[in-house]
């Protein structure tokens, strides 16, 4: 358990020394988010409408951005190598570095949306749902986006390669992301989607961190 | 206690090495001799696990390997530097052994940067230093990991004179103390005794 806290100590203290790196991800959802209520005008009617769909699916690019970096950095230095051949387990480390991700181009998300939502004219209880949508969503992304990583590390052009591989697998997560905050702003419940989304987490928190390991120890041969 | 048999590997379609075998006890270390393009690194590589064998058998104190217990006794330095470049030499040790599940405290961590010659270089960022300054951050880590088996992958590169007899004492000093080596160098190594193997 040490060595896990010591790697997401370790890709946080990384990331303050380099911060325009994490800030890239995090700017670029407020850009994006912030463009759509600009080039449609005041259109509450609208834009209430699009605001799920929109803030979705930005988070989900501006996960993609942060998500080359992931292993790349430490694989091409040699430490992932030392990484494999440390006495913890890897996939404690890798479970470490997704943890790392997750709070520093996930969470801020999460602690942005409210603010942004108000731009799509979205009342706080709305708010409300959306934020807990993207707190369960945006780890999902991260543990999702990891396998993906893992598997084109190492490849030319990887960043094209990683896109076309994870998004079809984020289908799910925006589906019952975004359907949370449309029902809720339709009137109805949102507790279903939530925890469809909650339940593909607990999957996926279980399984990625593996199935990460297992790809990183095939690119490393 | 290291027991090496049978081993082969190729690459594509070219064949590198087949049928390698050697053991080691404590004290003892061998010497990995060879051509640019022999070998030398995808045997050490094999010998780690980091990546499979055609054939053959590694076991370490009787077990096949990797085990945890293997990991545990190991300690491999590759052609890579192998730290932070946006870190200090202080917290690159620090982390390192961390991230292996050990708590190293300053003044240890400190007391191996000093016998590795880096005085006052401990809280500057790695990526200000030289080649031969990184090499020594890396081989520090010699120091502050208690492994009883040492893989070093041209370790001797880059480092000044100074440097390389300072890692021919740590290396006696390591097999003086039950420890073993396997080294890969196109140099004449200055560690007494060890067997060689010529790929």
């Amino acid at each position: 358990m040490s060595a896990f806290l010591a790697t997401v100590r370790r890709d946080l203290l990384l990331a303050l020394r380099r911060k325009s790196e994490v800030l890239t991800a995090v700017f670029f959802f407020v850009i994006v988010t912030s463009l759509f209520p600009l080039g449609i005008g005041p259109e509450p009617v609208l834009l209430k409408k699009i605001a799920p769909g929109i803030l979705w699916v930005a988070a989900l690019l501006a996960t993609l951005l942060g998500l080359p970096r992931l292993f790349s950095a430490d694989h091409l230095d040699g430490t992932l190598e030392q990484m494999a051949l440390s006495p913890s387990p890897l996939g404690l480390l890798v479970a470490g570095k997704i943890l790392a991700h997750w709070l520093l181009c996930g969470l801020p998300l999460v602690l942005l949306a409210p603010v942004l939502g108000l731009q799509f004219d979205l009342d706080a209880s709305t708010l409300g749902i959306l934020t807990l949508a993207l707190f369960l969503g945006t780890p999902l992304l991260s543990l999702i986006g990891a396998i993906g990583a893992a598997l084109t590390l190492g490849v030319r052009g990887g960043g094209v390669l990683l896109a076309l591989l994870v998004l079809p697998l984020y289908i799910p997560a925006l589906i019952f992301g975004a359907g949370a905050v449309e029902a809720h702003i339709a009137g109805l419940d949102a507790g279903g989607h939530l925890s469809l989304l909650a339940a593909m987490l607990v999957v996926a928190g279980f399984f990625a961190p593996w199935a990460t390991t297992a790809a990183l120890r095939i690119a490393l041969e | 206690m290291l027991d090496v048999s049978g081993l082969a590997c190729s690459r594509g379609e070219r064949r590198l090495f087949a049928d390698v075998g050697f053991s080691l006890a404590a004290g003892e270390w061998l010497h990995v001799q060879g051509e640019n393009g022999s070998g030398k690194t995808s045997l050490m590589r094999l010998l780690v696990g980091l990546s499979p064998a055609d054939a053959g058998e590694i076991r370490w104190r009787s077990e096949p390997t990797p085990s945890i217990e293997f990991r545990r006794d190991l300690i491999y330095l590759g052609h890579h530097a192998a730290v932070k470049e946006d870190l200090t030499p202080l917290e690159n040790l620090r982390l390192a052994a961390a991230l292996d599940g050990i708590e190293l405290d300053e003044r240890a961590a400190m007391a191996a940067l000093i016998r590795l010659g880096l005085r006052g270089r401990e809280e500057l960022p790695v990526r200000v230093l030289s080649a031969g300054q990184k090499r020594r951050v890396l081989l520090a880590r010699l120091l502050t990991r208690p492994a009883v088996l040492w893989v070093l992958d041209e370790a001797f590169n880059a480092l000044d004179v100074a440097a390389v007899k300072l890692l021919g004492e740590l290396i006696a000093e390591h097999l003086a103390g039950g420890g073993m080596a396997v080294l890969t160098s196109h140099q004449p190594l200055p560690v007494p005794g060890g067997k060689a193997l010529v790929l």
